[in-house]
């Protein structure tokens, strides 16, 4: 069976001097991601993830820094991912929205549109925001700086605070939100009926009448259907709250274990409150023989060691795939890996790191069906209103 | 010899009300992303200034039910021209968002990335709305009313902007050697206290490669007109007629001043309907059979409830204009642009279908029209640039009847003849929006 492979595309890679190996001007132009999710289309690749957030890169845990030697600016995920629709035709484009400050009807038929215009490939990283700069970006709600909610009496369980509680119950009314939407028409609504004069059986479009704690929508969406019924939504999650939110909400979920034992005691855990849901881990990437060497370099250009929430790999391309089959064992089905730097990481993981799986009869030698739901596996849904005939 | 006032040029792509036919064999998909492809490389094919996409963020109702006459559905607006982006080269690429359901900081960001992302050709049609109907659909909900709607959307602008400027022109340096991705205090806070908006931070983009993308404004009150005035770099208008037009342009044009602002820097370009005929026999008979595809049997009785505010569906749209009074209670209609006064616009009807003897649809056929422009192409291409020579607008925006190849034939025949009028340009002379639109 094949693993399931994604990669997380961010600025000039995940570690922060990477840029300083490729034209760092070029991460401003449609270009440099074309050519990168091009390769990963070129790898066979699932999909690629496109990272987002509605405040500046920092190295601070809210508010920005005063820092000139990494890269700060990004374009909106969702409007990047449609940009690059048009240029691919097989792989998953999974835009990151954050849900705190957004309109859930506008995020919804964002990504139906993308779902539209790539044909079926299209998924949604639903985000909270939790710090009080980005709420300072729309002056709605004041929220409790991030480093008051992480020093409380008890440590950083965040799952405990009441804050990010909330953002995560708001994230997956968010996701009702959208879902609904999505099956708010369903798929044979247009009927272009001319002896009646009617264009669409409004019979066969619904209100979604939702009512939440913080927004109530009523619908039905603007958009009709989209060829996935049901875009993808995946989640990352590194604890107890998320991994509820991604089991209630998400179709896959990107995790972060430490090794193969700990991937084991998360599959438990995530698997005890969905049967269903996808669980990729997540892992930061150098590749190639002098992988150790490259990210030393990188890390002294930095000033600092990377730090990541995600495990951190550095080795040959057979080194990591004996990796990953050691962590499908212990019930991982798929894996995000987060290039240390593009292009270089990116091709290794495309041209080798595939070659070398499909080698251990592990990886597709094709694309096996034409949208995203097909690559993963995950049935199109009928629409939730359409009546059962 | 002084250069001829050129003419600009815009592709609507067609509607979700009962000017789009789809009843014809040739109506096509309106949400198939390979019907927005056809129709935004036929505009740029024709060397249009730009490529034009609504929005309307809640299903039209009539008597409480979605209306299911005209077409319904269509994509988020930016998200699909953002796909556009990759399948055209100069074509300008403007939606209409809204400035009522949408908060500044994230609007201006997905405007600058679709900057960025088509290299200089997007532009924002700012629009407003106040109805509580729509705002169902949004935390925001429907809290404005009407009078505080262009002072929100004037806020709206002017924050975006300084949101935009925020970044200096030559913030990223990307300096590999010297290790400096950013010029030092390159990147400025933006600190906004004011009625509507307080935003405090820094913005997320470089500057786009446009500065500003443009700004297109539609509305026609006295407010719209001011707004447009002080902040719109193109204003779409319902005076497509060629007196209306003049007046409407000396008018928009004059404020202008006020501001600071020279003639040229806001383009006046009316929404027009064209139907082209081999003769002048023939294209007034196609602009008939267009009409009366647009005005169906249940489509005129849908027209008559609206005004009449009650349900008219036993009447024969075919049969004599009925002789029923309007209810003036609530209205019937959701969603759309109320009609105003609903009592005089019935006697107008009433009074000019038993002067002409017209049924329930001839009427409305008649009463509801906006077809511009009907003739030849050589005929068309003479009243378009009449028209922009006579001051009464700077260009077009043409709004097809059918989707997706609706104006295929404006493209391959009346666009050569503005060309040899020596009023339309031949191929694109800049990249960017801005300097299609000849703003600068």
């Amino acid at each position: 069976m094949t693993l399931h492979l994604a990669v997380a595309l961010d600025g000039a890679g995940w570690h922060p001097a990477a840029w300083r190996e490729t034209p760092g001007e070029r991460l401003f132009s449609a270009g440099h991601w074309a050519g990168l999710v091009a390769e990963a289309e070129r790898g066979l690749l699932d999909f690629v993830t496109v990272e987002d957030a509605l405040g500046p890169q920092s190295t601070l845990p809210d508010g920005p820094d005063d820092r000139t030697d990494q890269v700060r600016g990004r374009f909106d995920a969702v409007l990047l991912a449609a940009r690059l629709a048009p240029l691919t035709t097989r792989i998953g484009l999974v835009p990151t929205a954050t849900t705190t400050h957004t309109e859930p009807f506008h995020v919804a038929i964002g990504i139906a549109t993308l779902d539209h215009v790539s044909g079926g490939r299209a998924g949604w990283r639903p985000q909270i925001s939790a710090r009080a700069s980005e709420a300072a970006h729309f002056g709605r709600r004041r929220f409790p700086p991030i480093d008051q909610v992480l020093n409380r009496p008890g440590g950083v369980d965040l799952s405990a605070d009441p804050h990010v509680r909330a953002l995560f119950a708001e994230a997956a009314d968010a996701v009702e939100v959208a879902r609904r939407l999505w099956d708010s028409w369903e798929d044979d609504a247009e009927i272009r009926d001319v002896a009646t004069g009617r264009f669409i059986d409004r019979d066969k479009l619904h209100y979604i009448d939702f009512e939440g704690g913080f927004f109530s929508v009523k619908g039905p969406s603007i958009t009709p259907r989209s060829p996935q019924g049901q875009p993808v939504v995946a989640a990352l999650a590194h604890a107890r709250l998320p991994y509820e939110f991604a089991a209630a909400s998400a179709d896959v979920v990107f995790v972060t274990p430490r090794s193969a034992e700990h991937a084991r005691d998360i599959v438990e855990e995530v698997r005890g409150l969905s049967g269903t849901i996808k669980i990729f881990a997540d892992l930061v990437v150098f590749l190639g023989p002098d992988a150790a060497r490259r990210k030393a370099r990188l890390d002294e250009l930095d000033g600092a060691e990377l730090a990541s929430d995600a495990a951190i790999f550095t080795g040959t391309v057979a080194e990591l795939a004996g990796l990953l089959l050691e962590w499908r064992r212990a019930g991982i089905e798929g894996f995000r890996l987060r290039p240390g730097a593009v292009p270089y990481d990116l091709e290794r993981i495309s041209r080798e790191l595939t070659a070398e799986l499909r080698g251990r009869g592990a990886f597709r030698s094709r694309y096996e069906a034409g949208t995203l739901r097909g690559l993963l596996g995950l049935p199109r849904p009928a629409s939730r209103y359409a009546e059962v005939s | 010899m002084t250069r001829k006032r050129q003419v600009h040029l815009a592709a609507h792509f067609p509607g979700v009300n009962n000017t789009t036919v789809w009843a014809d064999p040739r109506s096509g998909s309106q949400i198939d992303f390979a019907s927005f492809v056809h129709l935004a490389r036929t505009a740029e094919r024709g060397t249009f200034d730009f490529f034009f996409l609504a929005e309307g963020l809640r299903l039209r109702e009539l008597k409480g039910r979605v209306h299911d006459l005209d077409v319904v559905g269509r994509p988020e607006a930016l998200t699909v021209l953002s796909a556009l982006a990759a399948v055209t080269g100069r074509l300008g690429l403007a939606g209409t968002v809204n400035a009522t359901f949408n908060e500044p900081y994230e609007l201006a960001r997905r405007l600058s990335t679709l900057d960025h992302l088509s290299e200089g050709r997007a532009a924002w049609n700012v629009v407003t709305t106040s109805d509580a109907f729509t705002g169902e659909n949004f935390r925001r909900g429907g809290f404005l009313d009407r009078a505080d709607r262009y002072e929100r959307a004037a806020e709206f602008v002017r924050l975006s902007r300084e949101l935009w400027d925020s970044w200096q022109p030559d913030a990223v340096l990307a300096d590999a050697d010297t290790g400096r991705f950013l010029r030092e205090g390159a990147i400025g806070t933006v600190s906004h206290r004011g009625r509507h908006f307080t935003v405090e931070g820094r913005f997320t983009l470089p500057r786009a490669p446009q500065g500003h993308p443009v700004i297109i404004q539609a509305g026609d009150s006295d407010d719209g007109r001011e707004f447009a005035a002080a902040h719109a770099d193109v204003i779409f208008t319902p005076h497509g007629r060629l007196e209306d037009g003049r007046r409407f342009y000396a008018d928009v044009k004059g404020r202008l001043a006020r501001y600071g602002r020279e003639p040229h820097q806001l383009k006046i370009m009316p929404g027009v309907t064209f139907a082209l005929g081999d003769t002048e026999e023939e294209a007034t008979e196609n602009a008939a059979l267009i009409r009366r595809q647009q005005v169906g049997p249940q489509t005129a009785i849908a027209f008559l409830e609206q005004v009449w505010g009650r349900d008219m569906s036993a009447f024969d749209p075919d049969g004599p204009f009925p002789d029923v009074e309007p209810d003036l209670s609530e209205g019937v209609s959701q969603g759309r642009v109320p009609i105003k006064d609903r009592a005089e616009v019935a006697a107008k009807w009433r009074a000019l279908a038993g002067e002409k003897g017209l049924s329930i649809r001839e009427l409305v056929i008649e009463v509801t029209g906006r077809q511009t422009f009907v003739g030849t192409p050589q005929s068309v291409a003479r009243q378009i640039d009449e028209h922009v020579q006579a001051e009464a607008a700077d260009g077009f925006i043409l709004v097809p009847h059918l989707t997706p190849g609706g104006l295929d034939e404006f493209v391959d025949r009346v666009v050569p003849v503005l060309r040899e009028r020596g009023v339309f340009r031949t191929e694109y002379t800049g990249t960017t929006l801005r300097e299609h639109l000849e703003l600068s």
